[in-house]
């Protein structure tokens, strides 16, 4: 018994290792060749529907609703309907001519659901798709709501006895950022007020980034990886910065103290530096986070796309490549493993120091 | 007379460069992977020293070691996303 227990567990392992591999599907039909940057670029981006696998041609994946509002009116139909470049005609409900939705492959709405005039004209309706980073993002809040509520209830089962199972795994990361984040760099009588949304933005990020690197279905999807999600982010934290910030800190920055009068009175040098320095803080937060997670998605499925660069010149070569391709591959995911858990710390420690900075108290 | 007669060419020739950008987007990522080399060795190399010097101060300096490396990484990974920019579009 003790024997296949060991054999479950280390196939199990095995199973977890390579379950770290972005499985990349070449969505060629017959003898198309393999444009790897394409490829590449389509999986990191966001797309209006969720492509699983191609099986035989057949291209599988989730019709996820496309919904735009177009002069104060919603349509909302299923992606089936513009797939293969087809377009979607219906009637305007106001004013009961037709309209037409289509999805164009070049210029300047390359991509995306455009209105069609009838004169070839192209309109960007506003666009409230559930896309895939939408869906993505429902699936990975809900899973995070599970695990906060069964360890809450963990906590209240429990009482004052020592943590156990899941609740210790949570209690060991929030104490770190309680301890080592926050109370380090916001002073002890305002931390309580910052911590319920450090707390939030670190597990926000860090399980994002973990499930972005798991290729099976709800999982996968490049969420921190999209400018807009760590924009809202970093507009999160630009907000709480400067709405709690007290007097003293924006003396700091109109009246900066110890700085010559002539760097603030004809022309206001230092305040200019100082409101630039405020905008470019968040701005830094959001593309450092965006351009460590998309650049690491990018070199797995450089590795893997590199198999099929190989196997279409010889296949016994493209045979020899995977090996290769697939160690390297293996040792870069574990390295996302561990910038995942940095570039939430990152993003939660420059939180609370800016937060601290704000709220400092003046030392005599 | 035969300078005006370049630039014309030149300016005609423009949607020919596209090429050359990418080519100049690839030598710019390499340019900034250089630089963060160098400054996450630097990091690092202080850090193994200053490690040695005081090891109870071990944990403290790691810390300080991987979040100074996640800024430099930060700033390089600027500019691959504008070179991404221009390699694309």
């Amino acid at each position: 018994m003790k024997f296949w227990k060991k054999v479950i567990s280390v196939s199990f392992l095995i199973c977890m290792l390579f379950s770290t591999q972005n499985f990349v599907v070449a969505e060629n039909k017959s003898d198309e060749e393999f444009k790897a940057g394409e490829v590449i670029i389509e999986h990191v981006l966001d797309s209006y529907d969720w492509h699983l696998f191609t099986w035989k041609g057949h291209h599988v994946g989730i019709n996820l609703p496309i919904i735009v509002i177009n002069e104060g009116r919603i349509y909302s139909f299923s992606t089936k309907r513009l797939h293969d470049s087809a377009t979607y005609v219906t009637t305007d409900k106001k004013t009961g001519e037709t309209i037409t939705f289509a999805i164009p492959h070049e210029g300047q709405y390359k991509g995306k659901v455009v209105i069609l005039g009838a004169d070839g004209s192209q309109k960007r309706p506003l666009d409230i798709s559930i896309t895939k980073n939408v869906m993505a993002l429902f699936i990975s809040c809900t899973l995070i709501i599970v695990l906060f509520y069964l360890v809450m209830k963990a906590y209240q089962k429990r009482g004052e006895k020592a943590p156990k199972g899941l609740q210790s795994l949570i209690e060991w990361l929030i104490v770190y950022v309680r301890d080592d984040i926050a109370r380090k760099a916001i002073s002890e009588k305002c931390v309580d007020r910052y911590l319920p949304y450090l707390v939030t933005v670190f597990f926000f990020i860090f399980i994002n980034n973990l499930l972005g690197l798991i290729p099976i279905f709800p999982f996968g999807a490049n969420i921190t990886g999209n400018i807009a999600v760590t924009a809202v982010l970093a507009l999160f934290t630009f907000f709480i910065t400067n709405l709690l910030g007290n007097k003293e800190y924006y003396k700091d920055i109109f009246n900066t103290p110890g700085v010559p009068w002539f760097l603030k009175f004809p022309l206001p040098l230092m305040p200019i530096i100082e409101t630039v320095g405020c905008f470019t803080k968040p701005f830094v937060l959001a593309v450092r986070l965006f351009a460590n997670i998309t650049a690491g998605h990018i070199v797995v499925l450089g590795f893997i796309s590199s198999i099929f660069i190989v196997a279409k010149i010889s296949m016994a070569g493209g045979v020899g490549m995977s090996v290769f391709s697939l160690i390297l591959a293996i040792f870069v995911d574990v390295i996302e493993i561990l910038v995942a858990y940095i570039q939430a710390y990152v993003f939660t420690l420059l939180s609370a120091l800016y937060f601290g900075m704000a709220s400092k108290e003046h030392h005599h | 007379m035969s300078l005006l007669v370049v630039l014309q060419e030149v300016t005609k020739a423009a949607t020919d460069l596209a090429p050359l950008a990418k080519l100049g987007a690839a030598i710019a990522a390499s340019i900034a992977v250089i630089g963060a080399a160098m400054g996450i060795s630097k990091i690092g190399a202080s850090a193994l020293e200053s490690m040695a010097r005081q090891p109870e101060a071990a944990g403290n300096i790691q810390t300080s070691m991987i979040l100074a490396a996640a800024f430099v990484e930060g700033v390089s990974l600027f500019a691959v996303v504008v070179c991404l920019l221009v390699a694309v579009g």
